[in-house]
């Protein structure tokens, strides 16, 4: 018995330091959905720290998305959180702002989410440089469906739906995000965990539209289908082909397949925010 | 002031301090007097990119903390089919005002329907109770905008206010009460800690208490089938059961609460007109011609139309030979009416494709047929 006692006591010593991170998350509802080799752990786990170091106060930080994999992250984090209708995070954020301008609100959105279904608003958001800060995961493919073509799909790239290679142009988010008018625009992959993490709190302290793409591997997938059969591919992929080049001209910053992959911090303006101008 | 206006003072009276909006005629003079008024009170308007997104941040500023609005005509009515539906199964309270104009499609922008009436009880998808009202003039578009503001914080359900081109549109004189004098039912808040807290369990009544975000309670709102601490539970047709059962319940079992109709000599009544919106008003004239020439026929006008006062026809039919029903539509309450008279009394619908009222002559002439035996049925 106090042998048993003592290896309990070992035990609980063991489970008792917390993860920096735990108390972001709602521990009741893990373990998470998303794959092995997933970059969404990374990406959500570089926002936690960011969110730290922010300085924000987590009662008035809400986090909203749509639909898909990155959407999951509304019901993991332990802040006020809404998992919205496909594509319609922003808009649904942009209420919630603006009925309690207090609030930091955060999109945490997909390619596909955000850019697809919810292309429209997500320029009109940024072209009102409306006060959110958008985060977008972009692994170039639909996840939860099960590897379907994305807006963002490379060409030549193989989906489920174009098995004999998407042959359609894509759309370079951090392009679209700049050229709609977003006040901040940053690219990083889910290898640059603390420029990511760096980038991420400047995001959330930037009044207006903030724009974070996070290049993300999706091995169980886009990989799959397309020579890179394991995260562990993927990142090595994006150790070799990621250029850093801050205040690159984000039309240069396309993404082709198996092309390299600029990443740094596009655009970082000084103009009214959505909240600035009503006060007229 | 015409129905439009005072549609958005209404809003304004009741607390409402957020209108996200898509100009569409005939319901864009809410959105103008929005935009006019909202600063004046410290409030938001916000013109949107479409109706999809309009619908969107109305139940975002909902869960800001906001009585929030939003009025649109059918196409854009059409567009927020996909957002109302998250606003029932996240019980978000909001007023949705559709007035409705001439369709299908783009329809007759500037002219008068009320085609959209079963697309308001069943156009977002899955099973689903709705709260719907329907103003007969500039006052009730008035007083109905605040009913409907106090039923959707009551049951925590978006309520739609189902008004017409022609009351829309029309002007008249408005009495716009003292807000003091105004019973206006407060969002309810949760009285537990947040460890005890339950965003998603009802009450007695089914209606759960309502914390928003940034008063520290950590919520989770989704549009997945939850349980009562708003956790996505999709593999548990158990708690799909629950959830639902418990959204059309809170509706259904308090029907006498939300039901409300006018009517009109029904004592004596062997036909009883059915009717609602303009169609109601429209109606009147023909009754009076008909009671004129000693026809004993009653007016029943429906100010809720969802939940449809099923028990009332159901009485009456056991009454009356037959109900007439005109409305800008080629058939749809007329539908409901048809199947709650279950065969006990005729319905006899008078059809109007949409552009205009109904000609008092053709209704009366409805009227007539139905207290000598003649007509029957909805689709002819």
């Amino acid at each position: 018995m106090e042998t048993n006692g003592r290896l309990t006591a070992v035990n609980e010593s063991v489970a008792e330091p917390q993860h920096p991170m735990d108390r972001f998350l709602r521990q009741d509802r893990l373990p998470h959905i998303w794959c092995s080799g997933c970059g969404l752990g990374t990406a959500l786990n570089c926002f936690l720290g960011a969110l730290i170091k922010s300085k924000l106060d987590p009662d008035k930080v809400a986090v909203v998305s749509g639909i898909g994999c990155s959407g999951r992250v509304a019901g993991y984090v332990n802040m006020d959180s809404f998992h919205t209708t496909h594509g319609r995070a922003i808009p649904f954020a942009t209420g919630l702002k603006l009925a309690n301008p207090a609030l930091k609100v955060v999109v945490f959105s997909g390619d596909g989410d955000l850019i697809a279904i919810g292309g429209n608003h997500f320029i009109h958001a940024a072209r009102r440089n409306m006060d959110l800060t958008v985060i977008c995961v972009n692994n170039f493919i639909y996840g939860m469906t099960g590897g379907q073509l994305a807006p963002t799909t490379p060409t030549a790239a193989r989906t489920s739906t174009s098995p004999a290679g998407n042959r359609d142009h894509p759309f370079n988010l951090a392009y679209l995000a700049a050229a709609s008018g977003a006040a901040y625009v940053a690219r990083w992959t889910t290898l640059h965990v603390r420029r990511l993490e760096r980038a991420l709190t400047e995001a959330l302290l930037k009044p207006g539209f903030s724009f974070v793409e996070i290049i993300s591997p999706c091995p169980t997938l886009y990989g799959r289908l397309n020579k890179q059969k394991s995260g562990l591919e993927q990142m090595q992929y994006y150790k070799d082909r990621s250029v850093i080049q801050h205040g690159a001209d984000p039309r240069q910053a396309d993404i082709a397949l198996n092309g390299q992959i600029v990443v740094g911090k596009f655009v970082d303006l000084d103009k009214p925010s959505y909240l600035e101008l009503q006060k007229g | 002031m015409n129905g439009d206006e005072a549609c958005a003072e209404a809003a304004l009276s009741a607390g409402s301090r957020f209108f996200a909006g898509y100009p569409i005629t005939p319901a864009t003079e809410i959105a103008e007097r929005m935009a006019e008024r909202m600063p004046d009170v410290g409030g938001t308007y916000i013109q949107m990119e479409d109706e999809l997104a309009s619908m969107n941040a109305v139940l975002g500023a909902a869960w800001g903390g906001a009585k929030a609005m939003t009025a649109t005509s059918g196409p854009g009515f059409s567009l927020m089919m996909e957002n109302l539906g998250l606003g029932l199964i996240t019980e978000t309270p909001c007023v949705v005002v559709d007035v409705q104009r001439g369709g299908p499609s783009t329809g007759l922008p500037t002219l008068v329907g009320q085609g959209d009436m079963m697309q308001a009880r069943w156009g977002s998808h899955g099973p689903y109770e709705i709260i719907a009202l329907c103003p007969t003039s500039p006052q009730e578009m008035f007083d109905l905008t605040i009913e409907a503001f106090n039923l959707s914080e009551k049951y925590r359900t978006p309520v739609l206010l189902m008004a017409d081109e022609s009351v829309g549109h029309m002007a008249e004189r408005v009495v716009i009460p003292p807000v003091e004098s105004l019973e206006l039912y407060p969002r309810r808040k949760p009285t537990v800690p947040p460890d005890q807290y339950r965003p998603f369990e009802g009450d007695d009544a089914g209606v759960p208490a309502m914390a928003c975000a940034g008063e520290g309670y950590h919520l989770h709102v989704t549009g997945l089938t939850h349980d009562e601490r708003g956790y996505p539970v999709t593999t548990d047709p158990a708690v799909q059961e629950r959830l639902v059962h418990r959204l059309i319940e809170k509706i259904r079992a308090n029907r006498a609460d939300i039901i409300r109709v006018e009517s009109r000599w029904l004592d004596d009544a062997e036909v009883i007109v059915v009717a609602y919106g303009i169609s109601a008003r429209v109606a009147l004239l023909p009754i009076e011609m008909a009671r004129a020439q000693g026809i004993q026929v009653g007016w029943l006008k429906l100010v809720t139309v969802w939940p449809f006062p099923e028990d009332l026809i159901r009485q009456l039919a056991r009454r009356v030979q037959a109900f007439v029903v005109p409305e800008i539509n080629y058939g749809q309450i007329a539908l409901e009416v048809e199947r709650c008279a279950a065969g006990r009394a005729r319905t006899i619908l008078v059809p109007h494709a949409g552009g205009d009222i109904h000609d008092p002559r053709v209704v009366l002439e409805a009227i007539r047929q139905a207290v000598e035996g003649q007509g029957d049925g909805v689709t002819g």
